[in-house]
């Protein structure tokens, strides 16, 4: 139990990293929307319109990291598995 | 005789023809925008508002007359955090359930300059906002252009008036959270408008 929860953590702040990465590497808070602009030829006006679209921002980082202290946190009330006592139980 | 007689028809043909125009400037095209900065130090907030309506009053022989209110609807206003989004609406900020309209009313114009078909002056007026009322001056261009309407909107005839303007207000001056989150949240909001009305042909 205690090595799946550390292999979870190590997993969850792999997973955060690449989402942030690949959505960009904002350093600002999550967007799910982005501004896309678009010129009205006769009035020369840039008009703004939002599309949906997830942008991981340093805030979806810093959950993923809380959440993975939580895994590596929780995994040491469990205890490392005895070698010793499985092989006394063996012998046995 | 005859030529007196036509006097009083062509001084009211010319006054006919240089009557302020109405401009309506709620764009069918949706391309009317507010957009909102606010960069403190911790953070920095964009958005932008498509809410746009109002009217404005302008006579191309006469810009300096130029008077009209715009009205920008605050839940229109959009930033891309949804959180942010929660918080900006909220009845801590803006309250937008009971101020659901931020306006500028156009009172005067000074430093008037007109070339072509644009113009720039600065504006004197009354800025709304969050219930509160204040007298601001703001540089603007406007943009006069004539029988441009129908390039826009197929079927209809007309002229078009663009206003841009750029200036900053004070959170603090409308009552939006005085002396509070200024770290997170800047004093100063940098507006910009860019906007297009129209004046249906009769």
């Amino acid at each position: 139990m205690k090595r799946i929860l550390q292999t979870l953590a190590v997993l969850v702040i792999i997973a955060a990293a690449a989402t942030w990465l690949v959505t960009g590497a904002n350093r600002g808070w999550t967007k799910t929307s982005v501004a896309v602009k678009t010129l009205d030829p006769v009035t020369g006006i840039e008009g703004i319109s939002y599309n949906k679209k997830f942008v991981a921002g340093v805030d979806f980082l810093g959950a993923a990291f809380a959440g993975a202290a939580l895994l590596a946190g929780a995994s040491l009330f469990f205890r490392k598995p005895n070698n010793n006592q499985n092989d006394v139980t063996n012998q046995a | 005789m005859k030529l007196l007689s036509l006097i009083p028809l062509v001084t009211l043909a010319t006054a006919v023809y240089a009557a302020p125009q109405s401009f309506d400037f709620k764009d069918p095209k949706g391309v009317n925008n507010a957009v909102f900065s606010l960069d403190a130090p911790l953070e920095s907030v964009n958005g932008s508002a498509s809410g746009i309506s109002g009217t404005v009053s302008f006579d191309p022989e006469n810009p300096s007359a130029t008077t009209g209110k715009i009205v920008v609807a605050a839940e229109s206003m959009t930033v891309p955090n949804p959180m942010q989004k929660e918080h900006l609406h909220g009845a801590n900020w803006l309250d937008v359930g009971k101020y659901p309209e931020i306006t500028f009313e156009a009172k005067s114009l000074a430093n008037v300059k007109t070339e072509g078909s644009v113009t720039t002056a600065d504006v004197s007026g009354t800025f709304t906002l969050h219930g509160v009322s204040k007298d601001l001056t703001v540089p603007v261009k406007l943009t006069y252009l004539k029988d441009k309407l129908s390039a826009r909107v197929p079927n209809l005839k007309g002229d078009l008036l663009v206003i841009r303007a750029n200036f900053n207000i004070n959170r603090e001056d409308f009552d939006i959270q005085k002396g509070n989150y200024e770290d997170k949240v800047s004093p100063t909001i940098n507006l910009t408008l860019s906007i297009a009305g129209a004046a249906v042909a009769k």
